[in-house]
C-alpha cells in the first residue's frame, strides 16, 4: 500500500513528487507513456511566462508568478537550462494600445516586477527584427525560457533519488474507493483507494493508495471523472510548432508575443535555451487526446500569424514542426485540491498554459496540502540537489580533455549536429530513470535534435541503446509502445543468426 | 597526432581520399586525413549496389570496392588516416581542431586544408510535412544504413517521396529484401535522379513513379500506417481532391542533399547560395586563401567518379598551395563565371587566367528539364561555344571544358556566362 499515488509524470506529477519526497512516505508515480515528459510538457513553448496574462486572483495568476519567482532558484538546485532573457508583448495597431496597458495592469495587480511600456524606438534598439509596424510592447524582463524536458527530468529524477518509485508504460483504467476509513488515523482520512492499471504488455496490476493525486495532463477530466461526481471536461487545444536552425537563433532576443486581439492569441516567436528558434504555436480544439498531428493549415498560419510581430522570418530553415496539446479545462483555470466529494483525491488539473511556469509552484502547493492533510514528517536525508548531464562543450579545453581521458566514450561524436558525444549517451542510459528509447535519448542529450534530425546517428545511437541494454536491434522503440524501429532483420542477417 | 601538416584532409570519403593521394603524389609530405568514423570510405561504405567507378576503372565496382581501391593506395602511400576523429573547427589561420577518443581534443596547424565533408539527407522537417511523427519515417540513406550496414529491415510496406538517386536505391533496395514499395512520389514534373537508376530501380520492378506528386498527409501514432500522397498544380502545391492515402509502415524521404558546411561557415568561407557549398576559383580554393574544398562538400555529385576526379584536383592544388604560396596576388586578371539563363551554378564561379591549367573544366547543372536546346558560354559578350543539346536535366551534372588560350590576357576577359538557348 502506498502512502500517495500520483498519476501522471509530466511536469506537474514530476514537481509534485519531488516536493513530497522531502518527507517520510511511500510514493509512486503511475504513468501511462514509457518515460517522463511524453504528453504536454514534452511540445510546448518552453516559456516561463512573467504572470501579466491570468485574470487577478485566479490559480495561473497566483501559481505563474510564484513559479516565476522560484524558478532561478530551481533552475541553480535541479541544474536544467533557464534563461530569463524577458519577454516583448509587440501590439501593431495604435489605437489597440490600451491594451497594452491592461496588461500592464493586470500584471501589476498580480504581482509582475518590472514591467513597462516601450515605444517603437526603444523597441527597435532591443530587436532589430521588430516588425515595420510594431507601434509599441510591453516589456516583462522577468519572462524566461527553460528546457521543458530537462526541467521535467529533472524533478524526476530527483524525486527518483529520494525514494519515489516510478512505474512507465502503467495505464489507469479504473480507480475504486475502498470502503471503511484508514485504521489508526482519525475518521476524516479516507479508506484510499485501488488503482487498476494495464501494463505494457496487458497485464493488469492493483495498486493501493491511502491518496491519489491526478496529474494526468489532457487526461485528467477521464482520471477524475473516475472518482467523483461533480464532472470535469478538457478539450485538448493542439497548437502546432516550427523550429528553425541554430542558424536562426538571434533573429530576436526576446520572446516575442503579439498583443491578443479577436482572433485569439497569436503565435510566440523566441530563442531556445540552445539556440534553436521556436515559432508558435497555433490553437485548435480538437477531441483526440493523442491528436498532436500537425496539419498543413496549422503550419501555413503559423508561418503567416509570426509576420505580425518579427520581420524577414527565415522560416526556410525550418527544421522540424511538431504540435503539443494544451490540457483546457471548460472553467478556464488550473483546478488543484483535494476533491469535494472524493477524500484524499486530489487534483491537478487543467493545466494549460502557464503550466510549465507554474509547475514548480504547483508542486510546493500540493505537497505542503499533502503534508497538513497526512502529517507528513520531513526526511532526515533529502537530497535537494540534482546534478544534470555532463555537457563536455560547457567544459575548458582542459576539463574536455580530462573527461575523455577518464572516460574515451566522451572523445567519440556520436550526433555531430549537435555535437553529442557517446559518453553522453551512455549517460543518458544509465541515468536515474534512465532512457530506453530513441526519444528517450533525444530529450536526454539533443542527440537526433539538429539540423539533419537524427538521419546519421539513429544507427549508431540504436547501436549503444541495443549493446546497454541488453535489447535487440528489432526491439528497440522511438517512444515505446510498438514504436518500433526496424520491423526484421535483412535476409542475410537473419540466416547468419 | 602530429601537429603540423602541410596538407589536412577534413574526412576520409572519397573526396577525402583522393585529394589526400593527389597532394602526396604532387609532393606534400605530410598529409593527414581526418576521419569522423571508425572505416574510412565515407558513404560508399552503406552502398552496396554496384555501378561505381565506370569512369576511373572502367568497370562496374560496388561502393565499398570502390572505396577500397582508394584506401589500398593511400596505404601504400603512407597517409594517416585518423579514425573516429571528429573536426571541431577549422580556422582561416589554417588551425584545425579535432577531437578523437584517443587523444581528446587537439589543434593542427596546416599549410594547406582541403574541405571534403561530403553532405547531409534534407529532413522531414525541412519539407514541413504535415501529420503525425511516428516511427517508420527515414531519409533514404539512413534507412540504407540500417539494411547495409546493420543487417536490419526498416519496413515491408514503403512509399518514398522524392525520387533522388538514393531513394531509387532504396526502392530496389526494400524490394530485394522483400518489402513493397508501393510508390514513388516526386513533387517536380521530372526526376531528380539519374535516368539509369529509374530503369534499373522502378521500371524493371513495376514500381510506379508519380511526377508532380507529394505527402500531405502522415498517418499513425506509434509507427507509420498511411500516407497520403497529392497531385501538385505547377507552383508544387497540393490539388485539393485529388488525395490518395496509401497504407504502409513506412515512409522513406529521398528530397535532396545538403553540402555539410557548418565547419566552413564558422571559418568565415563565402557559400555559394546556389550549392550551398564554398565558391571556389579555378583552383576550388575557397574564399579564404589555402584552404580548398571538392566533392559533395562543395556541390552535390551524381557519380563518385566526378568527385574523385574533382578531389584529385584540389589536393593537388593544396600541395602547389603549401609549396607557392599563396597565387591570389593583386592584379591578376579575375573572370566571373556567371551562371545565365536556365543555368543553376557553376563551378568554378571564378577564374583567374593566368593561374588556369590547359583546359579549364566548368561543372553546372541547369534549373529544369530543356529538350532540344543550345548550351552557349558567352566570353564577355562573344559566343565561344554553342552546344546542341538533346536533353538537359537538373538531375544530371554537366561540364564544358575551356581552353587557357581562350581566355587569353589580351582579350580583356571580364566574364564568363554559361546559358540555355532556344537557338
Amino acid at each position: 500500500m502506498y502512502d500517495i499515488i500520483i498519476i501522471g509524470a509530466g511536469v506537474c506529477g514530476a514537481a509534485i513528487a519531488r516536493e513530497l519526497s522531502r518527507y517520510e512516505a511511500k510514493i509512486c508515480v503511475l504513468e501511462k507513456e514509457e518515460d517522463v515528459c511524453c504528453g504536454t510538457s514534452k511540445a510546448n513553448s518552453g516559456i516561463i511566462h512573467a504572470g501579466f496574462d491570468a485574470e487577478n486572483g485566479t490559480w495561473k495568476a497566483k501559481m505563474n508568478v510564484q513559479g516565476n519567482k522560484m524558478m532561478p532558484k530551481m533552475a541553480e538546485e535541479l541544474d536544467f537550462p533557464y534563461q530569463q532573457l524577458g519577454s516583448l508583448v509587440v501590439c501593431t495597431d495604435e489605437k489597440r494600445r490600451n491594451g497594452l496597458e491592461q496588461l500592464l495592469e493586470r500584471g501589476r495587480k498580480n504581482g509582475v516586477k518590472g514591467l513597462r511600456i516601450l515605444e517603437r524606438e526603444e523597441l527597435l534598439g532591443m530587436e532589430a527584427n521588430i516588425s515595420d509596424g510594431a507601434v509599441a510592447a510591453l516589456y516583462a524582463p522577468t519572462g524566461g525560457i527553460v528546457c521543458p524536458f530537462e526541467m521535467n527530468l529533472a524533478y524526476a529524477e530527483n524525486a527518483c533519488t529520494n525514494g519515489v518509485e516510478f512505474r512507465f508504460s502503467t495505464r489507469v483504467k479504473e480507480i475504486r474507493k475502498r470502503e471503511g476509513s484508514m485504521k489508526g488515523t482519525d475518521s476524516l482520512l479516507p479508506a484510499g483507494y485501488e488503482v487498476i492499471c494495464e501494463t505494457k504488455d496487458g497485464e493488469k496490476e492493483v495498486f493501493t493508495t491511502r491518496f491519489l493525486i491526478n496529474a494526468a495532463g489532457v487526461y485528467a477530466d477521464v482520471i477524475h471523472n473516475m472518482v467523483c461526481k461533480e464532472k470535469l471536461c478538457i478539450t485538448p487545444r493542439r497548437g502546432d510548432y516550427v523550429l528553425l536552425d541554430k542558424t536562426a537563433g538571434m533573429h530576436v532576443s526576446h520572446t516575442i508575443f503579439a498583443l491578443p486581439d479577436g482572433m485569439g492569441k497569436g503565435v510566440l516567436i523566441t530563442p531556445t535555451v540552445h539556440g534553436n528558434l521556436l515559432v508558435g504555436p497555433t490553437a485548435i480544439e480538437i477531441s483526440d487526446r493523442e491528436g498532436t498531428n500537425t496539419t498543413a493549415e496549422g503550419l501555413l498560419q503559423v508561418a503567416v500569424k509570426s509576420q505580425k510581430t518579427v520581420k524577414n522570418l527565415p522560416m526556410n530553415q525550418t527544421i522540424t514542426s511538431f504540435a503539443g496539446l494544451r490540457a483546457h479545462e471548460k472553467g478556464g483555470d488550473f483546478i488543484l485540491g483535494e476533491a469535494s466529494d472524493a477524500p484524499g483525491f486530489v487534483d491537478c488539473a487543467g493545466i494549460e498554459s502557464p503550466g510549465l511556469s507554474s509547475a514548480p509552484a504547483i508542486g510546493v502547493w500540493i505537497a505542503d496540502l499533502m503534508k497538513e492533510r497526512m502529517h507528513l514528517r520531513e526526511k532526515e536525508h533529502f537530497v535537494s540537489k540534482r546534478k544534470g548531464m555532463v555537457h563536455p562543450f560547457s567544459l575548458s579545453d582542459e576539463e574536455h580533455n580530462e573527461l575523455i581521458q577518464k572516460n574515451p566514450a566522451y572523445g567519440t561524436i556520436a550526433c555531430r549536429c549537435e555535437k553529442i558525444s557517446e559518453g553522453e549517451i551512455l549517460d543518458a542510459i544509465h541515468r536515474p530513470l534512465g532512457a530506453r528509447s530513441l526519444d528517450g535519448i533525444k530529450r536526454r542529450t539533443r542527440a537526433g535534435m539538429g539540423r539533419c534530425q537524427a538521419g546519421f546517428c539513429t544507427p549508431g545511437t540504436m547501436e549503444l541503446v541495443s549493446r546497454e541494454l541488453q535489447v535487440p536491434m528489432t526491439e528497440l522503440t522511438k517512444c515505446g509502445g510498438n514504436s518500433k524501429i526496424v520491423v526484421g532483420f535483412t535476409k542475410e542477417e537473419a540466416k547468419r543468426r | 597526432m602530429n601537429r603540423t601538416y602541410d596538407v589536412v584532409i577534413v574526412g576520409g570519403g572519397p573526396a577525402g581520399l583522393a585529394a589526400a593521394l593527389a597532394a602526396k603524389r604532387e609532393g606534400a609530405e605530410r598529409v593527414v586525413i581526418l576521419e569522423r568514423n571508425q572505416e574510412p570510405g565515407g558513404i560508399l561504405n552503406q552502398c552496396i549496389h554496384n555501378g561505381f567507378g565506370l569512369h576511373t576503372f572502367s568497370e562496374e565496382l560496388t561502393g565499398p570496392e570502390y572505396a577500397d581501391r582508394f584506401i589500398r593506395k593511400v596505404k601504400e602511400e603512407k597517409i594517416p588516416i585518423f579514425p573516429g576523429t571528429t573536426v571541431l573547427a577549422v580556422n582561416a589561420d589554417h588551425t584545425v581542431t579535432a577531437m578523437n577518443s584517443r587523444e581528446g581534443i587537439v589543434k593542427l596547424r596546416a599549410g594547406a586544408i582541403v574541405l571534403c565533408m561530403g553532405c547531409r539527407e534534407r529532413p522531414r522537417g525541412a519539407l514541413n510535412l504535415p501529420g503525425f511523427r511516428p516511427a517508420g519515417i527515414f531519409s533514404a540513406g539512413t534507412a540504407q544504413r540500417l539494411v547495409n550496414i546493420e543487417g536490419c529491415l526498416p519496413g515491408r510496406e514503403v512509399v518514398i517521396l522524392g525520387s533522388g538517386d538514393i531513394g531509387l536505391i532504396m526502392a530496389r533496395r526494400m524490394t530485394l529484401e522483400g518489402a513493397t514499395v508501393k510508390a514513388v512520389a516526386e513533387l517536380m514534373p521530372y526526376s531528380g535522379g539519374l535516368k539509369r537508376n529509374i530503369v534499373q530501380c522502378l521500371d524493371d520492378f513495376g514500381i510506379p513513379l508519380k511526377l508532380s506528386h507529394t505527402v500531405v498527409d502522415i498517418g499513425g501514432k506509434e509507427r507509420v500506417e498511411s500516407v497520403t500522397l497529392a497531385r501538385v498544380d505547377e507552383h508544387q502545391k497540393p490539388i485539393p481532391g485529388t488525395e490518395e492515402k496509401i497504407s504502409c509502415d513506412t515512409l522513406l524521404l529521398s528530397v535532396g542533399l545538403i553540402p555539410e558546411n557548418e565547419l566552413s561557415i564558422e571559418a568565415g568561407i563565402a557559400i555559394n547560395p546556389a550549392t550551398k557549398g564554398p565558391t571556389v576559383n579555378e583552383r576550388l580554393e575557397t574564399s579564404i586563401p589555402g584552404i580548398f574544398a571538392c566533392g559533395n562538400v562543395l556541390h552535390v555529385h551524381d557519380l563518385v567518379d566526378y568527385v574523385s576526379e574533382e578531389a584529385a584536383a584540389a589536393g593537388k592544388n593544396a600541395a602547389r598551395f603549401v609549396q607557392n604560396g599563396n597565387q591570389n596576388s593583386k592584379g591578376k586578371t579575375v573572370v566571373t563565371v556567371i551562371a545565365g539563363n536556365g543555368v543553376r551554378y557553376t563551378v568554378p564561379s571564378v577564374i583567374h587566367p593566368e593561374n588556369m591549367n590547359e583546359n579549364q573544366k566548368i561543372r553546372f547543372r541547369v534549373g529544369t528539364v530543356f529538350r532540344d536546346v543550345y548550351l552557349s558560354v558567352y566570353l564577355n559578350n562573344k559566343r565561344i561555344r554553342h552546344k546542341k543539346c538533346r536533353i538537359l536535366t537538373p538531375g544530371e551534372m554537366e561540364e564544358v571544358i575551356l581552353k587557357k588560350e581562350e581566355l587569353g590576357s589580351d582579350l580583356h576577359p571580364e566574364k564568363i556566362t554559361m546559358v540555355v538557348e532556344e537557338d
